[in-house]
């Protein structure tokens, strides 16, 4: 049998390519891992062998048949379970869909499967995307595969903990206030949170609507762009969709990073686990050498951010969440988990009438001016780089009794969200065994440059190749 | 709808508090009331306390000047977005209907809300 362990979608795209397998053993090889590791992990909340040997067969026939395939024909993938499948239970990680199966796909997931992808299961995630933990799952916590003990962030969890225990090789996710990043930044992955309104949140089960952003997690930077290649662009179901057309966003990966500004806001090395501040000044250093310029800025509206988030998060949650009456889908309103109670009952309070003004209005204009700090650095500079986290991933239980700490743990993710700006999550080395990441963050509709500038870094150190020890 | 100059002086004088003191008490029946949502004499207890807390944190909010800022709208700046007013396939019926728990000769069926006059 193939040895999987080390894959990465290019790399497999390759073997299926020169026929040296077939997208069948791949989706065979997955799925048992899949089944051997989930009663470790609990990463995935369905498994869909029938739905992934099929899609794979197809595959399969079709490149008997000499046909021109995208690079993601017959990639095993993982989707959070907040994406609509046709057909496939679709929980959002809450009891409260337990038994719902939509009878639609989400405008990503039906650009995927047009483009070949082999759909393995849904993952694990905090329950309606409220966590950074994965413990806000109404079924069970997911461990995170570097260490059983810790967490693997969230909200999406299961993504994350699935690619990096190769359980598939990429996954999609959500990111509201860092929802991609955090998870990738303890699990040693790329997670890319695109510009506000690049790809279509058509289909997928909306927690902040003027928030959330529809990425993935990948190994690579390359694998990374990839996928983005298929899910950017124009939907007419969301018309928050941004009409501006798609970059190719492989082509010229490896330009290098020679002459490129290189911002570093001070903010976001004050309060921070020293030996994630060491990491991410070697890694810029590593830049450095290969000819960024680097700059040391200010945002200053920084320290607002985590305010401004959650005033804004819960008061859009709760509106969304509103729909959930049992009547066309669902169970009703008293299976909502803790997190999401809490959620509706902040956001109900803050919208309600005599506070809109004191809480959501107050903190749209606080929004603005997080906005504009973002929009004068990138006028001196090309791109930010800073922590994703604070600390390396924390243990399990560790924070779940107090709400305010875990809100604090997005302290570095939430401005981007704020400001719209796309943000790319990269793996930057380790302190022992646990994984620490760092944000690559550019103006709107940049994500080619991030990536270009991802690309050029991990070409240096390939941390992706460090993978769990799990068997 | 008709306003009643009452409860627009309620919503005012709210406002007030809660600029001056976002600390101000949340009466949790009314807010569950108002989300729909049942909740525990327990919970009702531990939220109203975390959400105290919660609040209290976004007072530091009232330290930015935002007097003469504009609240933002869509991210990114996209304004008045319009499609053509044209029918499309879309999912049938017997679909729209295949999650409901109940359903009645082709509609969803839920409980009565009025009540039958003797």
């Amino acid at each position: 049998m193939i040895d999987i362990e080390d894959l990465t979608i290019k790399t497999a795209a390759d073997l299926l390519s020169k026929r040296q397998i077939k997208a069948q053993e791949l989706t065979g090889a997955f799925l048992d891992r899949a089944h051997k590791l989930n009663k470790k992990l609990n990463s995935f909340i369905t498994i869909t062998d029938d739905v992934a040997i099929k899609q794979a067969k197809k595959v399969d026939e079709l490149i008997v048949d000499n046909q021109k395939l995208n690079p993601l024909a017959g990639i095993p993938i993982g989707v959070k379970d907040l994406f609509s499948t046709q057909g496939i239970r679709t929980t959002a990680g809450s009891k409260v869909l337990e038994n719902y199966v939509p009878v639609y796909d989400a405008t990503v997931v039906s650009r995927l499967k047009d483009s070949g992808v082999v759909i393995v299961g849904k993952t694990n995630q905090d329950a309606w995307g409220h966590g950074a933990s994965g413990e806000n799952s109404d079924f069970g916590s997911t461990c995170n595969p570097y260490d059983l003990t810790r967490v693997p962030g969230g909200s999406s969890s299961g993504s994350a903990a699935a690619v990096a225990a190769n359980l598939c090789l990429a996954a999609t996710g959500t990111d509201t206030g860092g929802s991609i990043r955090q998870p990738s930044s303890f699990c040693n992955l790329v997670g890319l949170k695109p510009t506000y309104g690049r790809v279509s949140r058509y289909g997928i089960i909306a927690m902040a609507s003027s928030l959330d952003s529809i990425g993935h997690i990948t190994h690579t930077v390359y694998d990374n762009a990839l996928i983005l290649n298929i899910t950017a662009g124009y939907d007419q179901f969301d018309s928050t969709t941004s009409p501006k057309p798609v970059d190719d966003y492989t082509k010229d990966i490896n330009r290098g990073v020679k002459g490129i500004k290189v911002g570093l806001p001070k903010e976001y090395f004050e309060s921070l686990d020293p030996g994630i501040g060491e990491k991410i000044i070697s890694a810029v250093k590593i830049l450095e050498k290969l000819g960024a310029e680097l700059f040391d800025i200010s945002l200053p509206h920084t320290e607002y951010g985590v305010v401004t988030y959650y005033i804004i998060q819960p008061s859009e949650v709760s509106s969304n969440l509103a729909r959930y009456d049992g009547i066309r889908f669902g169970f009703d309103r008293e299976k909502f988990g803790a997190e999401a109670k809490r959620r509706i009952i902040l956001g109900t309070y803050t919208l309600s009438a005599g506070y809109y003004d004191a809480y959501y209005l107050k903190a749209m204009k606080v929004r603005r001016l997080i906005r504009e700090d973002f929009e004068k650095v990138f006028k001196k500079v090309d791109v930010l780089i800073c922590p994703t986290l604070p600390t390396p991933p924390f243990k399990l239980g560790e924070k779940i009794t107090d709400p305010l700490s875990m809100y604090l743990a997005d302290i570095f993710t939430v401005c981007p969200s704020l400001a719209g700006v796309p943000s790319l999550n990269l793996p930057c080395g380790f302190i022992g065994d646990l994984p620490v990441g760092m944000q690559i963050i550019g103006p709107d509709f940049s994500e080619k440059l991030l990536y270009q500038v991802g690309y050029a870094y991990e070409q240096e150190t390939k941390w992706y190749q460090k993978r769990p020890d799990l068997i | 709808m008709k306003k009643n100059p009452k409860s627009v002086f309620r919503l005012e004088t709210r406002s007030r508090r809660a600029i001056r003191n976002p600390k101000s008490e949340i009466d949790i029946d009314y807010v569950a009331k108002l989300a729909n949502l049942p909740l525990t004499s327990k919970e009702k207890l531990t939220f109203s306390r975390q959400l105290q807390d919660i609040l209290g944190y976004f007072s530091k909010l009232g330290e930015v000047d935002t007097q003469k800022v504009e609240p933002i709208g869509h991210i990114t700046g996209l304004t008045d977005i319009v499609r053509d007013d044209q029918t499309a396939p879309s999912i049938t019926q017997e679909e729209a209907l295949k999650n409901a728990p109940r359903t009645h000769k082709g509609f969803f069926e839920v409980e009565a809300i009025f009540e039958e006059q003797n």
